[in-house]
């Protein structure tokens, strides 16, 4: 194979401090990571048992999916970074061909297609498995070419980018797609592109602004237009984004206490659950609760970066390092969307929202940080 | 690859990721301080704002409706109640498509036609925003679980629990008690806007209208605590709402329907009233129509229906039917002309079946009159009356003058608005010298004054006016407002007497002489050709009390010169109107009535029996071994 990595090192300090976890070290867990991640989902389920108005039958179904995708973390940690490059391109291709199977054969839900019935297996969304398989992909092209990449090599990476993404773009699942290219640019930037290239893209995509406004849907740019106006249609449109803000507002400093928020227990916040669920914490635990919440995120994210900066080999780096930041996009996307930052697109609050399918992918991310950060490094036969 | 065979800085390349990761933890670093500023301008910054907006949110305070007052009639039989129904509402606000709504319910409930066009028709009307439209009144119990089990999919849909108005006996008392309506656009403007907050109806005719003030009572409100969808989920406190009064009608619901049944299919009406009150004790207007169709908004077709019916059966012929009176005129004529001096008991006059005016040609004819012939020959008063002469009171009305007459009738009535709680009564038309110079621009010729002595030209009454100016002989001259009000809970004004000053005649005496002239039209007979009371023949034979009354007839179409009503082919709507006055017993009048039939000829034919009837269920039913019956 070409563009091998001839550096043998030593096992680090950090080495050692997990050999003396030896057991954790063994089943390739990472213990900073895995206490975060407990943290952020307990206090996600505390926020969803008053999102859910104190239904504890959704409360276990939620608590069950976390626990299967804990599951699905330790078991993807096992799995050695040097399988997972090798079943890039071959996962690449078949999500490929499970996101064109949903564009004709997809089964439909509130106006998207987005799911897929394949038999034997539960109902799932190809777009969620791109989310990783994507960066997989980009890593494993990038790692095997000379880095910073040359022009034509970043064209290249960038089809394989812009591939998927328009296909889920059409489903249309803005939120995913959003997450998708993220997490290709993310990539692309880790992998040392230049800065000429970064201020290039960067201009012509504010050029290209305006045709993307055509190609948007009438509703996306309702919701655009909501973002800057929510009075223009207090009833319809702009009706989510003024509940969610006076949610937030209302909670102040210490919140009105859990299950004692009235925007969201008498059904005033839309979509509390899911996509508004921060609006539900912000409201009932304040502007320090979410503070926590953030500070959570903020040491998942470093600790996730910091593992890249560890890894030895390039595309364990660009994974991990992708991996990590498509995590803050999501968190970023969702609190800046429900606090009037942003326009609404669909992106759920990791690892609070109700609902299992981004759970699952999350929680393959971080076992995936987990594997490149335990398994022996740098070693071949 | 070109690159496959170069050596790879592995130093530079982690040294290039790790600057770029610092990059990369740069952007997170700021883009979480972009958050957190964001959410401590929400939280902390205008978090007051917010907290308000969010009360605001969910506090409301809501008007309470009262409860409208029950109206009985003096029996205490419940003639307008309050019946608990649900009703399917739709608050337009909330329904995001409302076409596929209403396909939906049409499907689900059969929903016709005619009840979407009256809800598209009051969803356009103005109203409060957010308030709930009625689709369906009185939803069955199945309907009501089949919307149950759809809600999900139908926002802004809902059954309320509401009392709405219902009157038991429909048709049979609605021109008498009156009907409510649906608030209107016009409504609002003078209605008090906090009172009606929660209201939904508005008394429209009659009883309802005029007792509105009463019968609404008074608002409640309470703050309450409610979703995003309106629905209540806590009161937060409550002012409950005041009851409205209920009243007690004069109103005799038996005597009311014993004149129903008397009047028959026929088109008319009767007023009852006690001479000594004034109170109505029956209102009939045929035909009727069911006031329970108005509550909660007839539809299109059938008030379509009701209005261009040739019966006309909304109109009220009893409070706003112009007519001429006719020969039951000739009392007040009658009394006038003693009064004022013209005449006397005792005078009498030659009655050639015909009166000309002194220099003309023109023939005014008696109801006897033929060629060559007819005529009641020797008329003094009391024989004018009760053979209805119409020669004596063309020469009466003529000596009076119009100058005299009319003030002296309207006394009784004639020409004003005589009720005190019947707000669509009609004041009828007294002509006067003054009133034809004003309208027609004509003078007023000694022929007017003619007409006027028998009840014709160009004088209109209503039923009730008849009715009240026929109990004010029945009371010799004491004149208390007719009035539908007998009770009620609290203090109204109404309750307190209201009666004008007693009519005084020049000799009181003639009160009872008239009554017994009158007592002549019914009583008189077995006396030969021409002798009888004009109504003996019809009512008068078994008659077990005594009753003073007076026929009438009333022409639709005039009668060309030298020809007789006979004559005339005429059509239905063309015939005479019959007229029945009459009060009884004559010694100590209980009741005083008026009977019209549309187009029914003969007063004493037609209308007597009908008045009979009426009288017989009154004094019969009440008297019951009292010395009247035993006569």
């Amino acid at each position: 194979m070409a563009g091998r990595d001839f550096v043998h090192r030593l096992p680090d300090s950090e080495l050692a401090f997990a050999r003396r976890q030896a057991w954790l070290w063994r089943l390739h867990v990472d213990l900073p990571l895995l206490l975060l991640v407990l943290l952020v989902c307990g206090l996600g389920l505390v926020v969803l048992y008053s999102a859910v108005d104190g239904d504890f039958d959704r409360l276990q179904t939620q608590a069950a999916r976390l626990g299967l995708a804990f599951a699905v973390m330790l078991a993807v940690a096992q799995v050695p970074p040097r399988s997972l490059q090798r079943w890039s391109l071959p996962l690449y291709l078949v999500g490929l061909g499970l996101l064109v199977a949903v564009l004709f054969f997809g089964v439909s839900a509130k106006g998207a297609q987005r799911w897929i019935d394949l038999p034997g297996l539960p109902r799932f969304q190809p777009s969620e498995i791109m989310k990783i398989v994507v960066p997989m992909v980009l890593a494993a092209f990038l790692s095997e070419r000379r880095l910073p990449p040359r022009f034509s090599v970043l064209c290249v990476a960038l089809l394989l980018l812009a591939v998927p993404a328009v296909l889920i773009g059409l489903q249309p699942d803005l939120g995913t797609a959003i997450l998708v290219t993220g997490s290709g640019v993310a990539i692309v930037l880790l992998a040392g592109i230049q800065w000429r290239f970064v201020v290039g893209a960067g201009l012509a995509g504010l050029a290209a602004l305006p045709a993307f406004w055509f190609v948007m849907k009438d509703y996306q740019r309702q919701r655009v237009l909501t973002l800057f106006d929510p009075e223009s249609d207090p009833l319809g449109a702009g009706w989510n984004i003024i509940q969610s803000k006076t949610a937030i507002g209302s909670g102040g400093l210490y919140g009105k206490g859990l299950m004692q928020g009235t925007q969201s227990h008498l059904d005033f916040l839309p979509e509390s659950d899911t996509d508004f669920i921060i609006a539900v914490m912000a409201e009932e635990m304040g502007f320090l609760g979410v503070l926590v919440l953030l500070v959570l995120y903020f040491l998942v994210i470093t600790r996730g970066l910091y593992i890249a900066i560890q890894a030895q080999d390039v595309y364990s780096r660009l994974l991990a390092g992708s991996l990590s930041f498509t995590f803050f996009i999501y968190a970023f996307v969702n609190i800046a969307m429900v606090s009037g930052l942003l326009p609404v697109v669909g992106v759920p609050l990791p690892l609070v929202s109700y609902g299992g399918t981004s759970a699952l992918t999350l929680m393959a991310a971080f076992g995936i940080l987990m594997a490149i950060h335990t398994h022996p490094k740098m070693l071949r036969a | 690859m070109k690159d496959a065979f170069t050596f790879r800085d592995h130093d530079a390349e982690a040294r290039l990721f790790f600057g770029r990761a610092m990059v990369l933890w740069g952007v997170v670093v700021l883009a979480l301080l972009v958050l957190v500023l964001r959410l401590y301008q929400l939280q902390v910054v205008e978090h007051e704002r917010h907290a308000v907006q969010s009360d605001a949110n969910r506090i409301q305070v809501q008007p309470i409706a009262p409860t409208r007052g029950l109206i009985y009639d003096r029996n205490g039989i419940l003639l307008a109640e309050n019946l608990p129904v649900s009703t399917l509402t739709i608050v337009r606000e909330r329904v995001p498509d409302l076409d596929a709504t209403l396909a939906d319910l049409r499907e689900l409930l059969g929903l016709t036609e005619a009840e979407i066009d009256s809800f598209q028709r009051r969803l356009r009307e103005r109203r409060r925003p957010f308030e709930p439209v009625p689709l369906r009144l009185r939803l069955e119990e199945e309907e009501i679980a089949r919307i149950a089990v759809n809600r999900y999919r139908l926002p802004g849909v809902d059954v309320e629990a509401q009392l709405i108005r219902h009157y038991p006996f429909g048709d049979l008392v609605g021109h008498a008690v009156g009907s409510i309506r649906r608030i209107s656009r016009e409504d609002l403007e003078h209605l008090d806007r906090r009172q009606y907050s929660a209201t939904r109806y508005v008394g429209r005719l009659g009883v309802e209208r005029h007792y509105e003030s009463y019968l609404h009572g008074k608002v409640g409100y309470q703050r309450v605590e409610t979703d995003a969808r309106g629905r209540i989920t806590r009161v937060i406190d409550r002012v409950p709402p005041v009851a409205g009064e209920n009243l007690r009608l004069q109103l005799d619901l038996p005597l009311q329907m014993a004149a129903n049944n008397a009047l028959g299919d026929r088109r008319g009406a009767i007023v009852a009233i006690d001479p000594k009150t004034g109170g109505i004790l029956a209102l009939v207007s045929k035909p009727g129509y069911d006031p329970n169709l108005f509550v909660g908004g007839v539809d299109r077709a059938t008030y379509a229906w009701l209005r261009d019916h040739p019966d006309t059966p909304m109109f009220n012929r009893a409070l706003r039917g112009h007519y001429a009176p006719g020969s039951t005129f000739k009392p007040f004529v009658g009394l006038a002309g003693l009064t004022e001096g013209e005449t006397t008991w005792e005078r009498t006059i030659q009655d050639p079946g015909f009166y000309r005016l002194p220099g003309q040609s023109r023939m005014y004819r008696d109801w006897s009159w033929r060629p060559g012939g007819g005529g009641h020959g020797t008329v003094g008063m009391q024989r004018a009356i009760y053979r209805s002469s119409n020669t004596y009171f063309y020469d009466l009305s003529v000596k009076v003058g119009i100058n005299r007459l009319a003030p002296f009738v309207a006394q009784f009535g004639f020409g004003r608005t005589p009720a005190l709680d019947l707000p669509e009564a009609s004041s009828g038309l007294l002509p006067t010298p003054e009133w034809k110079r004003a309208v027609r621009n004509e003078p007023w010729y000694p022929g007017d004054s003619v007409n006027l002595g028998i009840g014709q030209g160009d004088l209109l009454v209503t039923p009730l006016q008849l009715a009240a100016a026929t109990a004010v002989i029945a009371a010799h001259g004491r004149r208390p407002l007719p009035r539908m009000l007998l009770d009620a809970d609290g203090d109204l004004e109404e309750l307190r007497s209201s009666e004008l000053p007693p009519i005084r005649l020049a000799d009181p005496a003639d009160w009872q002489l008239m009554a017994e002239a009158m007592a002549d039209v019914v009583h008189r007979g077995n006396r030969g050709y021409g002798q009888n009371g004009t109504a003996w023949v019809h009512i008068g034979r078994d008659i077990p009390y005594r009753m003073a009354g007076k026929s009438g007839t009333a022409q639709v179409v005039g009668i060309p010169q030298g020809m007789r009503h006979d004559d005339l082919e005429l059509t239905e709507r063309q015939q005479k109107h019959a007229w029945f006055v009459a009060f009884a017993p004559v010694e100590n009048p209980e009741i005083a009535l008026a009977v019209l039939v549309e187009n029914g000829g003969g007063g004493s034919s037609v209308a007597g029996p009908v008045a009979r009837e009426v009288i017989d269920a009154w004094l019969l039913n009440r008297m019951e071994g009292s010395a009247v019956a035993r006569n």
